[in-house]
């Protein structure tokens, strides 16, 4: 049995709106995580409600500046932060911002890289 | 305002067994401001998809964590089997919930002697493992393994269990409840216990809900979310109410945690009542393509399993939001107001899983 998701895709210029939006109609935010697809990144905002799943999706390239929810949910930032120092995409206006501290990683942004099954 | 003074708390520290730090910002003894920081041992678990096939990554997923091992894999083959329209076999659901609730009460039990320690309690906490051992005996006696079960897998699950044994089980069970009302009447009756942790680290019903907090320590501030009560595994065909308390303070995590021991007995009780002949697992081909947001309620709270696949053997993406990696915040906000001296138990009442938020 699965809980009702839908994924939404919005422009990064209205994700704050978005958010906000969300949070207005009472959601939770569940998470955000990142995805690289081939050279593009999709960044899933993912609410619940009773259960039933919101996923706003944003979908960009690494250089990207991406605006912070953190002012409208103050725990964004630890997704932030992740997505920051995992996949190099800057998140501006972040309420804590670790600038790159969060994770300690031996290789910078780790997860932007693609590892084939030989190994390269 | 008084002078402030920043005293660091972690990563290394008595009531901590995984790293984490924190930055106590005080005024006097009281707690105005806390900045967290995790990271020490981030291992990049979810970046083996690209080197590992999908179904023998369910062994990676697996050890994620050392407690909620087993629901790592049941939510990972979850998420697996929504994305490629497997329907895993009645009796396999039913297995699937009996050892996820093994792996609550063994947690919980882990938990509530850790947070003796924390207090001072020392018989307390050896009580609460020697009963933790007879959860353990029989994972061990099902699975195969204590910490590691490995007996999850996509389209079912590797193992059966016989109907004398699940009898057994039962009434293992059943026996060690007399023991356990002796041990959770210390966390929810002692004066002692009651004034160190009544008012330690409040965190509003507000707070709770939109800073994320989720499991005990959402449920303890009056929000009733409970995963489980979407019904995946066999948790749709069974009789359960989420145990929630409302005063958001230490005492409240620590009475939900102790009141859910009685709910996981009474779930696998209902489990062994109602669990069907047949199969345990079906025969699997073919590789996932697409994505899905698997959920499940491990003794922390929800977990989320996302799988994007593109019908290659391995995946695209997996990602878990843990739940010790989204109470972090909710951390933050509930120090707040504390005294020095209260940190570490409160710190302890979240049931922080590092091993977890850092797979």
């Amino acid at each position: 049995m699965a809980a009702e998701q839908t994924t939404v895709p919005i422009g990064v210029g209205e994700l704050v709106a978005k958010t906000a939006e969300m949070k207005k109609n009472g959601c939770r935010l569940v998470q955000i995580g990142c995805t690289k697809v081939g050279d593009d990144y999709e960044i899933n905002y993912v609410f619940d409600k009773d259960y039933a799943l919101t996923n706003l999706r944003i979908t960009v390239k690494q250089d990207t500046v991406v605006p912070s929810v953190s002012s409208v949910y103050f725990g964004a930032f630890v997704y932030e932060n992740e997505i920051h120092d995992l996949y190099g995409i800057t998140v501006t206006g972040m309420n804590i911002d670790f600038g790159g501290h969060f994770y300690r990683t031996t290789v910078k942004t780790p997860f932007a890289v693609t590892i084939t099954k030989e190994g390269s | 305002m008084g002078k402030q003074i920043t005293v660091p708390f972690g990563p290394q520290h008595p009531v901590l067994p995984e790293p984490i730090h924190l930055d106590l910002v005080l005024e006097d003894e009281t707690v105005v401001d806390a900045i967290p920081s995790i990271g020490y041992v981030h291992r990049g678990l979810e970046k083996l998809v690209e080197k590992r096939e999908y179904p023998e990554y369910i062994y990676v997923a697996e050890r994620i964590c050392g407690i909620c091992s087993y629901i790592h894999s049941n939510t990972y083959a979850e998420c697996i089997e929504q994305i490629m329209h497997i329907e895993v076999p009645e009796r396999a659901k039913y297995l699937r919930t009996i050892w996820s609730e093994y792996s609550r009460l063994h947690s919980h039990l882990l938990w509530l002697g850790l947070f003796a320690d924390g207090m001072g309690f020392e018989s307390v906490f050896m009580n609460a493992w020697r009963l933790r051992e007879h959860v353990l005996d029989d994972m061990e006696a099902t699975t195969g393994g204590r910490v590691i079960q490995g007996v999850c897998k996509v389209g079912g699950v590797r193992k059966d269990i016989a109907p004398e044994k699940l009898d057994e089980m039962l009434k293992g069970l059943k026996g060690m409840e007399h023991e356990l009302r002796d041990l959770t009447n210390v966390f929810l009756n002692d004066a002692s216990v009651i004034h160190r942790l009544r008012g330690a680290g409040v965190l509003s019903t507000e707070d709770a809900y939109y800073l994320g907090a989720v499991g005990p320590t959402a449920r303890a501030s009056g929000v009733p979310i409970d995963i489980r009560e979407t019904g995946y595994n066999a948790y749709g065909q069974i009789n359960f109410k989420p145990v929630v308390e409302t005063s958001g303070d230490s005492y409240a995590r620590c009475a939900v945690r102790a009141k859910e021991l009685y709910t996981s007995i009474d779930i696998i009780e209902q489990c062994i009542k109602k669990i069907p002949d047949g199969p345990v697992d079906i025969k699997v081909t073919g590789a996932p393509d697409g994505e899905f947001f698997a959920r499940a309620e491990q003794p922390r709270g929800e977990v989320v399993h996302y799988i994007k696949g593109n019908g290659k053997r391995n995946l695209v993406r997996h990602r878990v939001r843990t739940p010790t990696f989204t109470n972090i915040p909710p951390l933050v906000t509930l120090l707040k107001g504390c005294q020095l001296a209260d940190v570490p138990i409160v710190v302890l009442s979240i049931d922080p899983c590092i091993g977890c938020a850092e797979r």
